[in-house]
């Protein structure tokens, strides 16, 4: 254990700031106002690739920055990002899911074909995995894909499949043997969207938007060669990807600019001309919130330092994504609490505060509670896996 | 001893229930919310089984009733997330006028809200939940100025009951002079909030009675009513996870088969259920046992909302990626229950109250 900072990373962290300070008529104001990152963004991931501060453990040669994983420089950056309130690097399922998998089992061709523009945020992907039958219970999944010459032919549908109504590709699981065991028949296979044969509708949410889409496939012609990790090994590709998938939902990062988010708002918003901050329940509950954040943001520390050094660190992996996305979720029922009646508002309305995100946050979070793995999924697998407690007696069919 | 409802009350429920099933299915709950509007025909259908007359005397026109009936109705209406007022327009203000008001204004105003014929908005959010965003009314001289926030009931509300600052009680016009309205929209689109602003508005006092003693039990009053409302909404909730539970097959089984989905509905019946009880008592406290009204209302409205908030994400989590859809309708109770949360003071709010008056300590 040591966490002191030596000259190296206090060197680091100023170079970081004097970055920051030099760029910061370059931030970007937002999203840029629509579903992709607008020009701003781009140009803002740009050079946060550029000078390391995104993408920053992935190889040049693909795109990267191509530096040695280091956990406290990557905690200086995440620190120096928060304290100047700049916009870190683009995320989204490119970039958290498809990018790690590529670097671990795709081949050289789609390595180089696929990991720079989406690192730089200019192929938006999309996860088809789910399907209306097959949510939990993935591995029943359905949408056939029939080899034909070079190509497969696709056939089915997905569900619940964010930003397929922007997205340019689509890392997708079909099943291409269906004779073989239901885990062994699945291939793992990435096509664009504009493929002739696929039809996207939008399912509206509680939240009010569209964040989610059904993706219809009939007769759409893929390549064979567009398979990652062998023609029936998707479902372990797949895996590999929750794996990734799992780490970004449970973010500490996140969790952590929530809490100084609240903090605001308890200093500055007045009940009677008194700040929520002077209300010892509300102070209370937000200290007991203040530990859990500190003690997930100290998590990611360990993990990310276990990672770096090929440490097993089973069971403290496996509750990540459990223990974040609720974090999160709480987090957000705090703020709304803290509003009072004001945390009943939402979107449009006269005294709203944050444009409605506490509320938005609220009824997401629960979407990602229940998304990539429900929360008792997790408990499954951390009881099975983490703890060696038996699997549920599979049915006997009659 | 004997805690349980009677035959009529049971009937009354029911009656209410079926009403609802009629005329307020989840299409015409869709249709109100999406335009945030009052569904005036299920209002009217409501009106004529006399629900709103519901506490209003039948000198007046009502059916004279207890707070414990109108809890069941309010049960009632959160069950179906009806699009229509209730709390404020056939509660609140009805109290309001039948302590507070004169003969005069009993007789003039009473009748036709027995009727259902004028919706009567309440902002009293000020003197229960603490002032925010400069809100506040003064009150001298027959005339109002500053604004109310969280008005109660407030689409096509033709007067409101508002408390000023010194817990003063007042009758305004909707159309009264120098009066503005703008609504507010919550996450809760099935029923209607705003804002009022008074400039030299002219406002009748209520003044028969002990104002400030009045006002408190209007809020006691509102806080059973949205307690009883989360109480129906969150059973709707439960009915629709275990329904989905039943049905819904991953793994070759239906997902209620596993103990996991299983506890999930077990503890949130287990939770819930207990706020029934809690909700009963304090109705009836509100007429029967004085010394325990305030109280009982007050830890009804807190917890059966840390409760309902408990039900809400448990029962959509049941749901999977379906309880996320628009399609499903489930948000509308999601919702409805994350309102009645916020209404009236949220739970530390109200539970600072539940001790002040025991004397624990003053309400900070
Ligand atoms: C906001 C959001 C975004 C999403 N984005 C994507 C996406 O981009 N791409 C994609 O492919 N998918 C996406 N999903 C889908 C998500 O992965 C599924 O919703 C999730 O896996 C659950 O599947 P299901 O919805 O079919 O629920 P079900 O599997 O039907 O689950 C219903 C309930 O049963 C429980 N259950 C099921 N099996 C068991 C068991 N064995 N033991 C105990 N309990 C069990 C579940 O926990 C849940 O409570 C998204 C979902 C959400 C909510």
């Amino acid at each position: 254990m040591d966490l002191a900072y030596s000259a190296e990373y206090e060197a680091f962290r100023a170079e970081t700031r004097a970055f920051l300070e030099a760029n910061r008529h370059r931030f970007p104001s937002g999203w840029g106002g629509g579903n992709r990152p607008g020009p701003e963004l781009l140009a803002w991931q740009r050079l946060l690739i550029e000078h390391g501060y995104a993408a920053r453990t992935i190889p040049r040669e693909y795109g990267g920055y191509g530096a040695e994983p280091d956990v406290l420089k990557s905690r200086i950056i995440a620190e120096e990002f928060t304290r100047a309130r700049a916009p870190s690097g683009l995320s989204g399922q490119g970039i958290s899911m498809l990018v790690p998998t590529l670097l671990e089992v795709g081949s050289e061709e789609q390595k180089r074909q696929y990991i720079a523009p989406t690192l730089r945020g200019e192929i938006i992907w999309c996860q088809g995995y789910s399907e209306p039958g097959s949510g939990s219970d993935l591995a029943s999944l359905q949408t056939r894909a029939v080899e034909d010459g070079h190509d497969f032919v696709i056939n089915g549908q997905k569900i619940w499949t964010s930003t397929a109504q922007y997205a340019d590709m689509i890392f997708c699981l079909v099943r291409t043997e269906a004779e073989r065991a239901k885990h062994q028949g699945i291939s793992y296979i990435l096509f664009p969207m504009s493929t002739p044969g696929i039809e996207v509708r939008p399912l509206k949410t509680m939240t009010g938007h569209a964040e989610f889409n059904e993706v219809f496939f009939t007769d759409v012609r893929v390549p064979q060669e567009n398979v990652v990790g062998g023609r029936g090994a998707g479902w372990f590709v797949a895996n590999a990807t929750l794996k990734h998938e799992r780490g970004m939902l449970g973010d500490p990062n996140a969790a952590g600019s929530r809490l100084s988010a609240i903090i605001e708002l308890m200093n500055t918003e007045t009940v009677d001309g008194q700040t929520l901050m002077q209300k010892p329940v509300m102070r209370d509950r937000l200290m007991k919130l203040q530990a859990r954040v500190l003690a997930m943001q100290f998590h990611g520390l360990r993990l990310l330092t276990a990672a770096a050094s090929g440490d097993d660190v089973g069971l403290a992996r496996l509750i990540v994504k459990l223990e974040g996305c609720e974090l999160n979720h709480q987090l957000a029922a705090f703020a709304i609490d803290v509003l009072g009646e004001l945390g009943a508002l939402y979107e449009g309305s006269p005294h709203l505060r944050a444009h409605g995100s506490w509320q938005r946050m609220y009824m997401f979070d629960l979407g990602l509670i229940i998304g990539g793995g429900t929360a008792q999924i997790q408990k499954n697998i951390i009881s099975e896996r983490g703890l060696g407690l038996p699997r549920e007696p599979k049915l006997v069919r009659a | 001893m004997e805690f349980g409802l009677s035959q009529d009350q049971k009937m009354m429920q029911d009656s209410v229930h079926r009403t609802l099933e009629r005329a307020a299915p989840l299409a015409r709950v869709r249709e109100a919310a999406e335009a945030n509007a009052i569904a005036r025909d299920v209002h009217k259908a409501l009106a004529d089984l006399g629900v709103t007359g519901l506490l209003i005397p039948e000198s007046f026109g009502g059916a004279g009733l207890k707070l414990l009936d109108a809890a069941l109705v309010s049960e009632t209406l959160g069950r179906h997330a009806a699009p229509v007022p209730f709390i404020a327009a056939s509660v609140m203000a009805p109290l309001a006028l039948i302590h507070a008001g004169s003969p005069e204004q009993q007789q003039r105003v009473l009748p036709k809200l027995a009727a259902g014929e004028t919706i009567a908005g309440v902002a009293i959010a000020e003197s229960v939940s603490g002032t925010r965003d400069g809100a506040g009314l003064t009150a001298s001289g027959g005339k109002l100025n500053g604004k109310a926030l969280f008005v109660m009931d407030f689409a096509d509300a033709d007067l409101f009951v508002v408390a000023d600052r010194a817990c003063g009680l007042h009758l305004v016009e909707a159309n009264a002079p120098g009066l503005t309205k703008t609504s507010l929209i919550s996450i809760d689109r099935t029923r209607t909030l705003g804002e009022i602003a008074c400039n030299n508005t002219p406002a009748e006092p209520l003044q028969n009675g002990n104002a400030a003693e009045v006002l408190s039990r209007m809020r006691d009053a509102g806080w059973v009513m949205l307690a009883a409302d989360t109480l129906g909404a969150g059973w709707h909730m439960i009915d629709q996870a275990v329904a989905y539970a039943k049905e819904r097959k991953q793994f070759d089984r239906v997902i209620g088969s596993f103990q996991a989905v299983k506890h999930m509905c077990a503890e949130m019946a287990a939770e819930l259920e207990p706020c029934r009880s809690l909700v009963w008592y304090a109705a009836h406290a509100f007429d029967a046992i004085p010394a325990d009204a305030a109280l009982t209302a007050a830890h009804a409205k807190a917890h059966t909302s840390e409760i309902g908030r408990f039900v809400a994400r448990t029962a959509t989590e049941v749901h999977g990626g379906m309880g996320m859809t628009d399609l499903l309708g489930l948000h509308y109770w999601f919702k409805r229950i994350g309102l009645n949360r916020q209404l009236l003071g949220g739970p530390e709010r109200v539970r600072d109250l539940a001790a002040a008056m025991q004397g624990f300590a003053a309400a900070s």
